[in-house]
């Protein structure tokens, strides 16, 4: 119990910690102090600063640092989530086709040449309703395993909205709509602007917040069925809960980010190896985590190089080693 | 259809008794029948150049034409048919659909790279039809012009636009030299609806600004097309921003993020014309010859002063496109907010 309470310890602190440098650090120089006076400023009339220091602590730092608290905790949610539910440890919150059916939404924007919050709503919009057909076709085909018949409905759909995917990107002008297409699917938090955040964050607290409140009653779901309802839980309800919320916080994160692979997949797995299976204990920490890592990810994507790196490629970098590190360390312990 | 295939073969062999030899860019000998009337044109840039010199043999566009880009050629030709790219990304033309078209000569106009060389000769081996490669860069063009006009046998009319073409690349050099360095302003190029792609040294998307000599605030990137964090443009703090998208340039201007940056401060952001094709980025063709017209003119006033774009958009449609535009299209193109200054 003790080393549960370091765990949590420990990743409040890394996060904090690595807010505080996201924010001080980044292509544009603004120092400690000035970031001092900015939040002085705010509180309550210090000496105004230079415009251009607040316009890039609050209108594009700030937002993306925010962005990718966000959006690392509830792919990290998500993942924890259905990897329990599925009781299969290599479920990723794409499982139920949300990343794939925002993936066509956004694709099918940029191929009608529409805007930017146009293309975040067709993403939003299509990751909902690949996840409704999905769950409305899985939970129709009676006679098997309901969770199985959900995983498979899930891949043969997800496939079948890739070749969408794959045929609108044949179609599209290769000088203008392709790049735009390569340049979202390989998802970024670059272009994140405050009201891009205004209209994400509640969504996904939106299924951040009944998550958090469910998540002692969703170590039941990893039972079996029959188990379960022994125990007076109705199953049926509880999943159906569980995937909305899930649904809810990957589709907002991908409309905004785009596809960040890694991190819903491999860090339920970092904070299991932590604190163990119990969903009560260990969504938390997922969450803490996951926002941690993307943030991790994301600033070194915008500082290291005068261009952005692809998230996608750095959370695989990244993760890979700190993933075999911290499975090596905790056999040992355990 | 194998009918068709044998008296195709018969017709090019006994066209092959009469054939002449013209090298490609690349070097490699091409042996085309001594009057070639059928093109296939492997991409946008090729259609335009083929369509350019002879549009009677330009046997389909690569993407059929949208009516607002139709209504600047004539009426025959804007219905030519859509026949696919066949190289490059979104490559995939039928060669089945290639043959049934029985082109004399295959043309790609763009990069002259070992990957496209090598492509050449594949489909040139599979399908029997010469297949040239040009040099699609904007300096390239008078030469590629002439040379593609002596393979099509059209060397009298590729003079006057290969001419032309190098008149005015002279001209924008002689202009732009006149520009001292420090008068330069620093110019970023906003790609994609939010502006944060642009074309690094080297990119064909910012070969106007190139050309120009202009200070592109990307150009320590190397390579193609690369994502900008914001924070970065606004070090960069571009005093000029140019950009091929109606989305970003509307949104720009009431974006609390962009509205550090000087260009949008001196409310010095333009919009592209794009109609038939773009003038500044895609496609990377010889409709980019007007792109240095106008970024010219935006980035070094002084030295572009007395340049009417208007004068110079008709000149280059009735050469180019075999139509000059009227009145209201030259409006429509010049007259777009954004387009130029007001």
């Amino acid at each position: 119990m003790r080393s549960h309470a370091a765990a949590y310890a420990l990743a409040v602190a890394a996060l904090a910690a690595l807010i505080l440098v996201a924010f001080s650090v980044g292509r544009y120089p603004v120092s400690v102090g000035q970031l001092a006076t900015l939040v002085l400023d705010k509180l309550g009339g210090t000496r105004p600063l230079a415009p251009m220091i607040a316009t890039v602590v609050l209108e594009i730092r700030g937002p993306r640092v925010l962005a990718a608290v966000l959006v690392g905790a509830s792919l990290a949610a998500a993942g924890t989530a259905y990897q329990g539910m599925f009781r299969n440890p290599l479920v990723s919150p794409d499982i139920l086709g949300v990343s794939t059916g925002a993936a066509l939404g956004a694709v099918l924007a940029i191929f009608l040449s529409l805007g930017v919050f146009a293309i975040q709503g067709f993403a939003f919009a299509g990751g909902l309703a690949a996840v409704a057909l999905i769950y409305w076709i899985g939970s129709r085909l009676r006679g098997h395993d309901p969770l199985l018949a959900l995983v498979l409905t899930g891949v043969v759909i997800g496939a079948l909205l890739g070749s969408a995917i794959a045929l609108l990107k044949y179609l599209a002008d290769p000088y203008n709509q392709l790049p735009a297409i390569t340049f979202w699917l390989l998802g970024s938090l670059a272009s994140i602007a405050p009201r891009d955040l205004e209209v994400a964050a509640p969504l996904a607290l939106l299924g951040l917040a009944p998550m958090l409140l469910l998540r002692w009653r969703m170590n039941l779901l990893a039972l079996p069925d029959d188990e379960a309802r022994a125990l007076g839980v109705d199953t049926r309800l509880l999943r159906a809960l569980v995937v909305a919320a899930a649904t809810l916080m990957t589709a907002a994160s991908v409309a905004i980010a785009g596809i960040i692979g890694w991190v819903g997949l491999l860090v339920p797995h970092a904070a299991r190896l932590l604190v163990g299976p119990d969903f009560g204990r260990l969504l938390p920490l997922a969450m803490l985590i996951g926002a941690a890592f993307l943030l991790a990810v994301d600033t070194l994507c915008r500082t290291i190089a005068p261009i952005e790196i692809p998230p996608g490629v750095l959370t695989a970098v990244l993760g890979t080693p700190f993933f075999l590190w911290l499975f090596a360390v905790s056999r040992r312990r355990w | 259809m194998t009918r068709a295939l044998v008296l195709w073969a018969c017709v090019a062999l006994s066209g092959l008794a009469n054939a002449k030899t013209v090298p490609d860019a690349t070097g490699r000998q091409i042996t085309v029948p001594a009057s070639v009337q059928r093109v296939y044109a492997a991409g946008p840039p090729a259609s335009l150049l083929v369509y350019t010199l002879a549009p009677g043999k330009l046997l389909g566009w690569t993407r059929a034409l949208r009516p607002d880009e139709a209504a600047f050629f004539p009426a025959r030709y804007a219905k030519l048919p859509e026949l696919g790219r066949l190289t490059g990304r979104g490559g995939g033309a039928n060669l089945e659909v290639l043959l049934d078209a029985r082109p004399d000569l295959i043309v790609d106009v763009g990069s002259t790279a070992a990957t496209y060389v090598s492509l050449a000769e594949r489909v040139q081996a599979q399908t029997g039809i010469p297949y040239a490669l040009f040099d699609g860069r904007l300096e390239a063009l008078p030469a590629t012009l002439r040379t593609l006009g002596r393979m099509l046998g059209e060397q009298s009319r590729a003079r006057r636009p290969a001419d032309y073409v190098e008149r005015q690349l002279a001209e924008v050099r002689r202009r732009v030299a006149q520009v001292p360095e420090a008068a330069r302003p620093r110019v970023y190029y906003g790609r994609g609806p939010a502006g944060l792609q642009t074309g690094g040294r080297g990119s064909i998307n910012v070969e106007v600004l190139q050309f120009l000599g202009a200070r592109n605030v990307a150009a320590e990137a190397r390579g193609g097309l690369v994502a900008a964090p914001l924070e970065q443009v606004l070090l960069w703090d571009p005093q000029v921003i140019l950009t091929s998208y109606a989305e970003f340039w509307n949104s720009v201007w009431d974006d609390p993020r962009w509205r550090a940056v000087s260009a949008v401060r001196e409310r010095r952001v333009y919009l592209s014309p794009h109609l038939p094709f773009g003038w500044f980025d895609f496609p990377p063709g010889v409709n980019r010859l007007l792109g240095l017209w106008w970024a010219g003119k935006l980035l070094y006033p002084d030295a572009f002063r007395g340049i009417d774009v208007r004068a110079k958009a008709r000149e280059f449609y009735r050469l180019f496109y075999h139509r000059a535009p009227d009145a209201r299209q030259l409006d429509a193109l010049l007259d777009e907010p954004g387009v130029l200054p007001r």
